[in-house]
């Protein structure tokens, strides 16, 4: 099932009577977003919405934007133009009315590596605000398993138990939004699927919705009911997995990434030089 | 419901002050560190002063000066490198990322900064001045009350040094990292730790004047060396540390916002 709302990279999405009235319960709405360095235009005019419980892939190759609309969906990152609201909270400006209900994790930040996980967690639930924080790590820990680890120096972790401890302070305020950086990069199969499977768990029981960018196909084609798949800044597909195979005539997602980044297939140049010709005829 | 009003907000900056307890505890050696240096200053200094009264020196007889001097520049210095040091720590640790996205408010992160950099001065600073006390007969105690003045006037400067080094790391990295370590040494011959302000060349008295810090060296000398003190004096320096906050905080808050601009924030800890 398709649970996107709507999405696309060349039009404004968002009708301006939306615009005027954010929905508080629309847990990612971004319009025409654009993020220019310099003069390299990262995110370019993106416009999409989640909705709540949806679990979303950004897919795209290296510097298809993924990390940076992730990173202006977080409010790390300012946008050039363009809106991005969070539960209806514009996040240039009011970030902190909404930063309670979503949470990140990514292995490319880390906690303090001196500190105990155990106080790494208490320090995090102090700071969002979490009432009986004792009882919310044992249960954190007991879900994932993490118990065995709570007395030991975060920095003396394995990359795997490092992930699940970022997994546990990213779950700690029990987020409505979760964003996921690569949640599974450099994990071995197994331990990359039972975090698959806890995330899965997670979204369903919480009615969460997950954004997750990944370079991983199979973790996608697995995790995701819709993938947003960006290429130089703009969203070129917005579909279900399923659909995004069909229509691409391939048997799996890597296959269609592959076309995607080399400009093959469906995105080859003469394909749509081919497509805008027969547009004009039509016309 | 959001967890805002001033109770969040103390429970936040309650749970950084935390972390950086946390992180102090587990490691003996910083610990031991906080303390070394400064002893060792202070030892320096002392062991000087007592030689220097010893000549025919009128001036240097003068118990304490340098003593007290090199303390209450201790007090400058090691609560900026308290406040610049945890703030560069989160980025060493690749955790800023982490606090700016949590409900944690830019002021609220300051708040922390400021509050522990109190805290490690106190750890730092208390067992040094007991130590001068038995190794020099030197009280720091001696300065009297104008001493919680002075205290507050270098500590609040110290504050407006460390946001402004912490501004300038977050909009330009870690690359940026020796001007925390840089900055307060510049204000060293400025604010006249060691001599009065008359022995500076004109043009530059109003430079030294203009420092907060140039008040209370001025006023421990005053005190020590001829028993008065001029209350005016440390008006004026809480009156210049004011401004200097203020510009301080807005620095700091445009740097940050530069740096969400930049994308600064994406490569922090690189």
């Amino acid at each position: 099932m398709n649970e996107r709302i709507s999405g696309s990279s060349h039009q404004a999405g968002a009708s301006v009577a939306e615009a005027a009235a954010p929905d508080t319960n629309v847990p990612v709405a971004v319009r025409d977003l654009t993020k220019v360095y310099g003069t390299i235009t990262a995110v370019d005019h993106i416009s999409f919405k989640l909705k709540q419980g949806a679990t979303v892939a950004l897919l795209g190759g290296n510097g298809a934007g993924k990390t940076t609309t992730i990173a202006m969906l977080l409010g790390l990152v300012m946008p050039t133009s363009g809106e991005v609201r969070v539960f209806g909270a514009d996040m240039s400006k009011n970030r902190g009315a909404v930063a309670y209900r979503l949470n990140f994790q990514s292995p490319y930040v880390d906690l303090p590596a001196r500190l105990t996980v155990r106080q790494n967690l208490t320090v995090y639930a102090g700071l969002y605000g979490i009432a009986n924080a004792a009882e919310r790590i044992a249960y954190i820990a007991e879900d994932l398993h993490i118990e065995p680890l709570l007395d030991r120096p975060t920095g003396k972790l394995s990359a795997g138990q490092k992930t699940r401890v970022g997994l546990a302070k990213a779950l700690l305020n029990a987020p409505e939004l979760l964003l996921l950086d690569e949640p599974t990069a450099s994990l071995d199969p197994d331990t990359a699927d039972w975090i698959r499977r806890k995330l899965r768990e997670y979204a369903e029981t919480r009615g969460a919705t997950l954004l997750l960018a990944s370079h991983n196909m199979a973790e996608v084609e697995r995790l995701a009911d819709r993938v947003i798949l960006l290429h130089q800044g703009r969203i070129i597909e917005d579909e279900t997995p399923a659909a995004l195979i069909a229509t691409h005539g391939r048997d799996t997602l890597e296959q269609v990434f592959l076309d995607v980044v080399r400009g093959r297939g469906k995105h080859a140049p003469e394909a749509a030089d081919r497509g805008a010709a027969s547009a004009r005829k039509a016309s | 419901m959001p967890p805002t009003g001033v109770r969040a907000s103390l429970r936040r900056i309650r749970a950084l002050v935390r972390r950086y307890i946390y992180l102090l505890r587990s490691s003996g050696v910083r610990l031991v560190e906080l303390i070394y240096w400064p002893f060792l200053q202070m030892l320096t200094w002392g062991f000087l002063q007592r030689y220097l009264s010893e000549t025919t020196s009128p001036l240097a007889q003068a118990a304490g000066v340098l003593i007290g001097s090199v303390l209450l520049w201790d007090i400058l210095f090691r609560s900026k490198i308290g406040f610049s040091t945890t703030f560069i720590e989160e980025m060493w640790s690749r955790n800023l990322g982490n606090l700016l996205i949590s409900p944690l408010r830019p002021y609220e992160l300051v708040a922390a900064l400021s509050a522990w950099s109190v805290i490690r001065l106190s750890v730092s600073m208390v067992p040094v001045a007991v130590a001068a006390y038995f190794f020099f007969g030197f009280n720091l105690l001696d300065l009297g009350l104008p001493l919680v003045a002075f205290f507050a006037v270098l500590v609040l400067t110290s504050w407006s040094l460390g946001l402004i080094s912490a501004g300038v790391i977050l909009r330009y990295g870690l690359g940026a990292e020796e001007l925390a370590w840089s900055l307060a040494f510049l204000l060293l011959p400025l604010c006249c730790v060691y001599y009065p302000v008359s022995v500076l060349p004109d043009w530059l008295k109003p430079i030294a004047l203009a420092l907060p810090p140039t008040h209370v060296f001025e006023g421990m000398r005053s005190i020590l060396l001829h028993n008065t003190f001029d209350a005016k004096e440390l008006w004026w320096a809480m009156g210049l540390n004011a401004v200097y906050l203020v510009a301080g905080y807005v620095t700091f808050s445009r740097f940050l916002a530069s740096a969400r601009v930049n994308g600064t924030l994406l490569r922090l800890g690189e």
